[in-house]
């Protein structure tokens, strides 16, 4: 039984915040695959094209045929504990600080024998879950989890380092007036978050969740304004070394072509988004990159929201997702250097909301309160890549079957 | 067809250069340590030798082609042996071929590896592409995790318990106490071994060698060179290669001896029961078990009564892995797959003194390497007679 | 003899100098107009080095922000009625207009009673009455101590837009009556938060500017100037076409006023 993670003592000032390491992070570029759908939360190995033989550890030729067309496919995620170890000697640092650490050996339902870190749930010689989930380092890894759901399975060791589950992290949402915050602001609650901190620019100006945001228990507003670097520096100040987890929803979308658009949205858009971004990076990405490994409440995650067309182009917002392209380019970026903290960046892929901005367009639209919970159980998954709604979902799976039939597509917008 | 024997070429000036824990000399050292001192066994000169075959892991950035600038040598047959516990029955094969076919007459095998400090860990974190991307991220417990995995497996599938294990790691830490360059040096006993801290489930501390630098070398030639030189050989009576056998088994219970074991037997023209003393891979007291099994001592899942009912020290019934082998003289690199073959030859050519078995005519060796993900894939074997 | 007279009233503070002006400050509210239109830039303070590897001896920062944030001036061509004002832009305004008379109408107790309180021409024929006419080429500043009110309560933002004072249409044709030459406010614009609705709309802009006058917002400090008697100085940036500048706006007031 996993014991529910209690809440985290108050820190001890005199001891030196623990130092972020990582497990192993070098793979080969087939490796890599399993990444990619950790991150979206896909248990997917392998296949041949030619004689369907699953492969594991992934391959450049198949190991029945010699084919090298060698595919990523949706695999059952059933499986059987062969045998099992509690390693409690390990040369590499990360490790060392956290034996025993358990392993087994699975023969999938989907054919492969695999070597898979164990969940303390699972018994011995068990029907397997298995999962693909990314680790501390960024890189997917097999885990065995027990077959049915058992109470406080999230919070299991090793699955908590794993993950980036809001249970006990306080969050950052940078954009109060963002039609999504208020439902954010309580889902993060209800996944067990110990507080949420609010970003609000211009306090001078009202807005019409702000009382019932300031009702909320474990909630607080702040000036925060992505496009003002003293604000950020302010506010970095004061919180910066409690900010477990950021959502960065600020963002500024207006419609408009390239041609007939005004130059000065654009530049907004690009100023909160792209540029509020790297800001925001500077005034909080240090602190979060240094806490990767600091206890219980340890920093493990950053959302950006974008908008989902930012995988293509959109005629009808050209500005804004120009801006939400560039966002995403730096998130990649910022990714890779939040890497070294074990920090996870996720990117919500937020289609159209159903919001005064997208107000002429015909469904499907999305709901403030569902990217409210894609998020937070984008979250809770440990994954990289979210979908927000039907229409994310239908560019997401556009953009990875052909980008530039994509692109060519969305001349019609989205 | 069936495979010609390997009369004919013979094997001479075994040497050992003693282990060292830690060493900041590089694998060239250990190598050239280890080459000179079978050259000076044999009484010939760097020159002399026209074949070189070399197995090494920490040679990096260099090969043996660097090798033979750096050592001076200029062989008319060159070999790189990169099969780990299997190195040195692969070399041996490949260089009786070589003499046999008259590319070479005379033949350097060598291991050799240095391990300086947090160097089996770099050592490790480059060793394959597998163990990269499947097995490394899973709590980097090295070939202890994944040898766990294995024992634990083999334990509930043949009812195996650790006393059984103990046994073997017993036994060869009383023949270590006979060899002075034996690292391990105290002596163990079976409670010392049940008690042990674990490393990783259920493998503690005294199955695990203890990773080393060292070198091993030999020599081969044809029976009259050695004749010729006045040198005590052993001859090769048979031996089997095979890699990546029984790829479709789950888990590693068995290893690729099992293919070729009949024909092992039968080119030797002779059975297990033949042996005077056997030299298995020990990287962990459960393989050297799962070798008895697969090279016909006994039935599948049968070692570890077979075992119990032996005593597997020098002056034992079934003198085993005599000079304490890896798990009590330390695994020094890819030295580690010449270390039972070495022992073998001094002990078919009488000449292993302190550790010597009475009467030791005939040997089994079995080489076993190379962990690339979840198995050992490589497997060998051979049978050493003494020459008169 | 003039001027030698003024710097030796300075050095010794019979002459004092007040500043009008707001600090810029990227939290410092602008106005706001309806979502679809373009908004006016925020102050914003890039640091560009300080001491450091991106400048070793010196310390500087990039700043933007609209011709109309913080403390600011207002010229002709802001507006569509001024468009067409000769001279209409923040470079070719003959300077002799940054310089010059200032009156002060006190409104804060009615501005302290009413959010929405306009400047009438009672309420200047009543100064008028008590501090003699309002001279030809005069600044005329509305006080209302709006700049003491801070964050929220400043724009006073609410469904039905903002709620500040300003002068009435009737006001604004009172001043230019008179031929002031600017008008200047405590508030985030020259009207009246409610302008929109007043006819025509936002008087103090459409009419000051169509008859060539200037405005100034966002002045601070104007409690500490007499009705009368004081010097203005406010010379917005040179920006060529521009249609107002932020500025340092200043004040001599002479001791014994």
């Amino acid at each position: 039984m996993t014991e529910p993670l209690a809440p985290p003592p108050k820190k001890n000032p005199q001891r030196r915040t623990r130092l972020p390491t990582l497990p192993p992070a070098m793979r080969s570029r087939a490796g890599l695959g399993l990444a990619l759908a950790a991150g979206q939360g896909r248990f997917a190995l392998q296949c041949c094209a030619e004689c369907g033989a699953v492969q594991y550890p992934p391959r450049d030729a198949c190991h029945q045929c010699l084919a090298t067309d060698l595919q990523w496919r949706d695999q059952p995620t059933g499986g059987q504990l062969l045998a099992e170890t509690r390693i409690h000697a390990s040369p590499d640092p990360y490790f060392r600080e956290r034996l025993p650490w358990r392993a087994g050996t699975v023969q999938l339902d989907a054919g492969p024998v695999v070597l898979a870190h164990v969940h303390g749930d699972v018994a011995r010689e068990a029907r397997v879950r298995m999962a693909l989930r990314l680790d501390r380092a960024g890189q997917g890894v097999l885990m065995a989890l027990p077959e049915r759901e058992t109470p406080h399975m999230e919070d299991d060791p090793m699955l908590r380092e794993m993950g980036t589950h809001p249970r006990h992290r306080r969050v950052l949402i940078t954009d109060a007036r963002a039609p999504e915050a208020e439902p954010l602001a309580r889902a993060l609650l209800d996944a067990g978050a110990a507080h949420v901190f609010l970003g609000l620019a211009e306090g001078w100006r009202p807005f019409p969740a702000c009382e019932r945001i300031e009702a909320i228990e474990g909630v607080t507003l702040h000036p925060l304004d992505v496009t003002d670097a003293e604000s950020l520096a302010d506010l970095a100040g004061s919180i910066g070394g409690k900010v477990d987890i950021l959502i960065n929803n600020a963002r500024h979308i207006r419609p408009g072509g390239v041609i007939g658009a005004a130059l000065h949205d654009t530049r907004d858009a690009l100023e909160v988004g792209a540029l509020g971004l790297m800001r925001l990076a500077h005034a909080f990405g240090p602190a979060m990159r240094a806490r990767g490994a600091d206890g219980v409440n340890s920093a493990c995650a950053w959302v950006n929201v974008l908008p989902a067309q930012a995988l293509a182009h959109d005629p009808g917002f050209a500005g804004a997702v120009a801006a939400g392209a560039a966002m995403r380019a730096l998130s990649l970026s910022l990714r890779a250097e939040l890497r070294a903290g074990g920090i996870r960046v996720l990117h919500a892929h937020a289609g159209p909301i159903d919001d005064e901005w997208h107000q002429p367009l015909p469904p499907p639209k999305l709901a403030p309160a569902a990217l409210a919970r894609a998020i937070v159980q984008g979250l809770e998954q440990g994954l990289e890549e979210i979908h927000a709604g039907d229409v994310a979902r239908d560019l997401a799976q556009r953009f990875a079957e052909n980008p530039a039939l994509l692109a060519r597509e969305m001349e019609g917008g989205a | 067809m069936a495979r010609a024997g390997y009369d004919g070429a013979v094997l001479v000036a075994p040497f050992t250069e003693p282990y060292s824990r830690f060493s900041n000399e590089s694998a060239h050292w250990w190598i050239a340590r280890a080459l000179r001192g079978s050259l000076r066994a044999a009484g010939l000169g760097p020159r002399e030798i026209d074949g070189f075959s070399v197995a090494s892991f920490t040679l990096f950035p260099d090969t043996p082609v660097a090798l033979t600038q750096h050592l001076g040598l200029s062989p008319r047959w060159l070999d790189s042996v990169p099969m780990g516990g299997a190195s040195g029955v692969v070399a041996l094969r490949r260089a009786a071929r070589a003499v046999q076919a008259g590319d070479a007459d005379i033949v350097a095998c060598v291991a050799g590896d240095t391990n300086p400090i947090d160097g089996f860990r770099k050592l490790l974190s480059a060793f394959s592409r597998f163990a990269l991307d499947a097995s490394y991220p899973y709590g980097y417990g090295g070939p202890n995790a994944s040898f766990a995995l294995l024992m634990d497996r083999y334990m509930q599938e043949y009812g195996a318990s650790r006393a059984d294990f103990g046994h073997v790691a017993v036994a060869q830490r009383a023949n270590a106490l006979k060899n002075p360059h034996a690292l391990m040096k105290k002596p163990l006993t079976l409670d010392d071994y049940l008690n042990a801290r674990p490393i990783a489930e259920p493998i503690a501390l005294f199955d695990c060698v203890m990773p080393c630098a060292g070198g091993e070398a030999f020599l081969v030639m044809r029976e009259d060179r050695a004749r010729a030189l006045g040198l005590p050989f052993a001859r090769i009576r048979a031996t089997i290669e095979r890699h990546n056998a029984f790829a479709d088994d789950p888990i590693q219970l068995r290893g690729g001896w099992v293919v070729d074991v009949d024909e092992l037997w039968q080119m030797a023209g002779m059975g297990p029961q033949d042996m005077d003393l056997v030299q298995t891979y020990d990287d962990y007291p459960v393989i050297s078990v799962m070798q008895f099994e697969d090279l016909g001592f006994c039935a599948k899942g049968e070692g570890a009564d077979f075992l119990r009912a032996r005593d597997l020290t020098i002056a034992g019934d079934l003198p085993h892995n005599t000079s304490g082998g890896q798990l009590s003289s330390g695994q020094a690199g890819a030295a580690g797959g010449f270390i039972g073959l070495v022992e073998a030859i001094r002990q078919v050519t009488q000449t292993a003194g302190p550790t010597q078995v009475a009467d030791a005519a005939r040997a089994l060796v079995s080489g076993f390497g190379m962990i690339n993900f979840d198995r050992g894939v490589c497997s060998a074997a051979c049978v050493l007679e003494g020459g008169a | 003899m003039v001027l030698d007279t003024l710097t030796k009233a300075l050095a010794s503070g019979s002459v004092r100098v007040v500043d009008l002006t707001h600090t810029l400050d990227p939290d410092f509210p602008v106005i706001v107009l309806p979502a679809e239109f373009g908004q006016c830039a925020r102050f914003r303070m890039d640091e560009v080095s300080a001491y450091d590897h991106r400048g070793p001896a010196w310390k500087w920062h990039n700043i933007s922000m609209s011709e109309h944030t913080g403390t600011h001036f207002d010229a002709p061509i802001h507006w569509v009625t001024g468009r067409d004002v000769p001279n209409g832009a923040t470079d070719a305004i003959d300077p002799v207009a940054f310089v010059g008379p200032v009156c002060v109408i006190d409104c804060s107790a009615g501005a302290a009673a009413d959010e929405d309180f306009t400047l009438e021409p009672t309420h200047i024929e009543e100064w008028e009455a008590r501090h003699g006419p309002i001279p030809a080429g005069a600044w005329v500043l509305m006080r209302t101590d709006w700049s003491h009110r801070q964050g929220a309560e400043y724009l006073n933002l609410r469904k039905d837009g903002a709620h500040s004072p300003g002068p009435s249409p009737a006001a604004v044709r009172a001043l230019l009556d008179r031929g002031i030459i600017g008008f200047g406010s405590e508030c985030v614009g020259t009207d009246a938060g409610q302008a929109a609705h007043f006819d025509p709309p936002y008087p103090a802009h459409a009419m000051l500017h169509g008859a060539g006058k200037y405005g100034l917002q966002c002045l601070r400090n104007l409690d500490a100037l007499p009705p009368t008697g004081a010097v203005l100085i406010c010379p917005p940036l040179k920006i060529r076409g521009g249609t107002g500048s932020p500025l340092r706006v200043l004040a001599l007031v002479e001791a014994s006023a």
